[in-house]
């Protein structure tokens, strides 16, 4: 009961604090904003709005007033870009959740035609890196191990991710396939699970052989000792699991970081724009949100303004190789 | 109540408020759980009085429950649903709370292989839910199938039915479908009928549930609770599909029935299940970090943010999160009873208002709750689309419930099928190997064949 109460004022609290920031005076900074997590809540965009852009800039005040948050699910963030694009292309006051997942579906050019360069990209703040995983009883010890199973006998080797064909995690996979100098990737036996967590159970029950995902869920497998990680797709070790090996020190060179960041409407002022970057740095660098994106699993990644939008550009490049090598792309 | 303003939503939102706060985690755990299950009565206040499904897991309950308030008896029918979520509520609380870890099992357990055997399961309560003829059935099962094969199909990422529209690439939302084919319909239909028309609303009559219409009910009750439970510990299966499954097995082994006329039973059956599925979810979540729905991912981001770690061994290092839950969902449970049981004659009081104002308030329903699932006007339009369908089809006796089954079904019968065809290679020898396989065979075969053996044995003892 007694927690129940509390409970109850803590909505109460909730809604009088809500109630008095909505009360603060106007000034020069963006005010009336909103963010567009281009998915339901929930999810790594819904995320992204929430924490680092609604609650993080909201409390450093480097935005007047609150920001809204508008989910807007559909077509893998194709409904979201093309309603930036073309509804909202001067909004200056509008921010759009991004991440690896909405460079890969440029890459695949499955946003209705629409390109990267519809919008300006502002930054990144923060990276789930990828991760190879198996159980912890398998034959395989190493990414070599299961580089070769996956050379000598792709069919028997069933490979599990949370992302649907084509989709980031089985991406990861191929990339390291690719360097690997597997030449038959389409042999390449992916499964395609709901989430990490369900294709996380196919590995538990050892009914598949390796597990493709982020880092973040991977971590507590690993500390209760079900699974083990044979790399790690970033370039150095990570605190949260210091002794899964990088892939580069086993001597495939591939970084997979599902980034997570924003980006704007084109048609925006320059100054704006430059506000827009200058907010997202100043969060990126605060202690508040080193705090919260590690408790969420993130690892540190930065990059913003024009090396953003190169970073990004590089990333959408890749992925569409890649996708027209396997025939996803026409 | 509002259709499409579900749980994820509101928890959603709530949590970087709670965040902020620095309220304890085992308090927001209570809080969202408290949001989930309440929300499940609300729903099926409109599931009965309206015959607007809030979920899709209260759209099994729209059919007798929906059928009773058309007699008169909506009071009686929302107290049964309260009553049946109570003990569907409260029971599996204890099966959480002892089994727990060793239920975690089952759900690792469960592959692809074994999911298409519950499908097919299902599928077999299909012949539960024709009335008459089962051709009609059949194909109203099939045009279900088919808009669930809309989208992008995630085992080949290939599209599907979309035509190059981008507002089809990620299928239909369920409760688009749902609102479309049983609430617009029904406006249709009611749009169609004359004033004093015989078919239409009777007055309310009795509005208090008798004591043996709980005593009788009990035992539908305790059975769909325990399947429920089951059903719900699966991750993927869910609150839909135990309801179903309930609803089904209950029409066949009761005898009589008069499921699909407005028995209260069938209320009392997807109601108990659906409540206790959704307790069941919370093993997933708590002991494999694996959320079964929606919902409960939304809370596992939490948790996690928390600095509690979903795991078998969540029992021993946060057992205040775990019996915190465990009891908050008790009282919640009984706060839930307490307060609906002398409001349902309020709640029932709907059904008095004029017709015109009715039909416009449902249609506002049923519009807001279908734009606010994606913030889309196309889910709008659909639910027209769908709501004319639905109309000719029900104009044409065929039943809707098969339609939405196999909605329900169609992609997880597809997408586990192939999944476990991946895995063996092609060999469908995989659907045979595990006993829980082979124990879904078995209990499919006796659901086939149990209407007839009691239908011959009944014969027997009365000759």
């Amino acid at each position: 009961m007694r927690k129940s109460m509390q409970s109850i004022l803590g909505i109460l609290t909730g809604t009088a604090i809500a109630a008095t920031t909505m009360l603060g005076v106007a000034m020069a900074k963006p005010g009336n904003t909103e963010c567009i997590a281009p998915a339901g809540a929930g999810g790594g965009w819904d995320f992204t709005c929430r924490v680092p852009a609604a609650q993080v800039m909201g409390d450093m005040g480097l935005i007047d007033g609150t920001m809204a948050v508008t989910n807007m699910s559909g077509a893998g963030g194709g409904k979201a870009y093309a309603h930036v694009v073309t509804k909202r292309g001067d909004d200056e006051n509008l921010i759009v959740a991004a991440s690896m997942a909405t460079a890969a579906r440029l890459g695949q050019n499955v946003y209705s035609g629409f390109k990267a360069s519809d919008v300006r990209w502002v930054g990144a703040l923060g990276a789930d890196y990828g991760a190879i995983a198996v159980h912890k009883d398998s034959q395989f010890k190493t990414l070599s191990d299961l580089v070769t199973a996956m050379k000598d006998n792709p069919r028997r080797t069933a490979i599990v991710g949370g992302s649907s064909a084509g989709g980031w995690d089985h991406l990861k996979v191929l990339i390291v396939a690719d360097k690997a100098g597997i030449s038959d990737l389409k042999a390449i036996n992916y499964i395609s699970f709901d989430n990490g967590g369900t294709a996380m159970l196919e590995i538990l029950s050892k009914r598949a052989d390796a597990f493709t995902g982020d880092i973040s869920e991977l971590v507590e497998y690993e500390k209760q000792g079900n699974i083990r990680i044979l790399a790690i797709l970033a370039p150095d070790r990570i605190p949260a699991v210091p002794s899964a090996k990088t892939a580069k020190e086993q001597g495939y060179d591939v970084i997979g970081a599902n980034w997570r960041g924003f980006y704007v409407p084109k048609n925006i002022s320059n100054a704006r724009y430059k506000e827009w970057v200058d907010i997202v740095t100043k969060v990126a660098n605060s202690s508040q949100w080193s705090d919260l994106s590690a408790k969420n699993g993130l690892a540190p990644f930065k990059s913003f303004g024009k090396d953003f939008e190169n970073f990004v550009g590089g990333q959408i490049g890749k992925v569409a190789q890649i996708s027209t090598d396997l025939g996803f792309m026409k | 109540m509002l259709p499409g303003i579900g749980p994820v939503n509101a928890i959603a939102v709530l949590f970087p408020i709670v965040y902020t706060l620095e309220v304890p985690a085992a308090t927001v755990m209570i809080l969202f759980a408290g949001i989930y299950y309440g929300s499940q009565y609300g729903n099926s206040i409109s599931s009965i009085l309206l015959n607007v499904p809030g979920t899709s897991a209260a759209a099994v309950t729209t059919i007798d429950g929906y059928a009773m308030a058309k007699q008169g008896l909506g009071g009686k029918a929302l107290a049964m649903s309260a009553i049946a979520s109570f003990i569907g509520g409260t029971i599996s609380i204890f099966f959480l709370a002892f089994f727990a870890p060793k239920l975690a099992e089952l759900a690792i357990n469960f592959g692809p292989a074994e999911y298409t055997v519950l499908m097919v399961f299902a599928f077999i309560a299909l012949s539960s839910f024709s009335q008459g003829s089962l051709l009609k059935a059949i194909i109203s099962a099939f045009l279900g199938l088919a808009i669930a094969a809309i989208g992008i199909d995630s085992t080949t990422g290939v599209s599907r039915l979309t035509f190059g529209m981008m507002e089809l690439y990620d299928g239909i939302d369920f409760i688009v479908v749902v609102i479309g084919f049983f609430a617009v319909s029904e406006i249709l239909i009611m749009l169609g009928q004359k004033e004093g028309d015989q078919s239409q609303m009777q007055p309310l009559t009795s509005l208090w549930i008798t004591f043996k219409e709980i005593t009788n009910s009990l035992a539908t009750s305790l059975r769909s609770c325990v399947s429920g439970f089951l059903i719900g510990v699966l991750p993927g299966a869910g609150g839909t599909i135990a309801s179903f499954i309930a609803y089904a097995t209950e029409k066949k082994i009761l005898r009589p029935n008069q499921f699909g006329n407005g028995d209260i039973r069938g209320v009392a059956a997807p109601e108990s299940a659906n409540n206790s599925a959704s307790v069941g979810s919370f093993i997933p979540l708590l002991i494999l970090g694996v959320p079964g729905s929606e919902t409960t991912a939304v809370m596992l981001g939490g948790l996690i943010s928390f600095g509690i770690k979903p795991g078998p061994l969540l029992l021993e290092t946060s057992p205040d999160v775990f019996w915190g839950l465990a009891a908050s969902m008790f009282i919640g449970n009984l706060f839930l009873i307490i307060l609906n049981l002398p409001l349902v004659g309020l709640f029932a009081k709907i059904l008095q208002t004029p017709r015109w104002i009715l039909m416009s308030l449902i249609t506002m329903l049923c519009v807001v709750g279908a734009y606010t699932i994606n913030g889309s006007e196309f889910d709008v339009l659909l639910i027209l689309i769908f709501g004319l369908i639905g109309y000719f089809l029900r104009r044409a006796d065929f039943p809707l419930a098969p339609l939405i089954l196999g909605v329900v079904l169609g992609d997880l019968i597809e997408t586990n099928f192939r999944r476990a065809m991946i895995y063996s290679g092609g060999d469908v020898i995989i659907f045979f190997e595990s006993n829980i396989c082979l124990t879904l065979w078995i209990l499919a075969a006796v659901s086939l064949f149990a209407p007839t053996l009691i239908n011959s044995i009944q014969k027997k003892v009365h000759s």
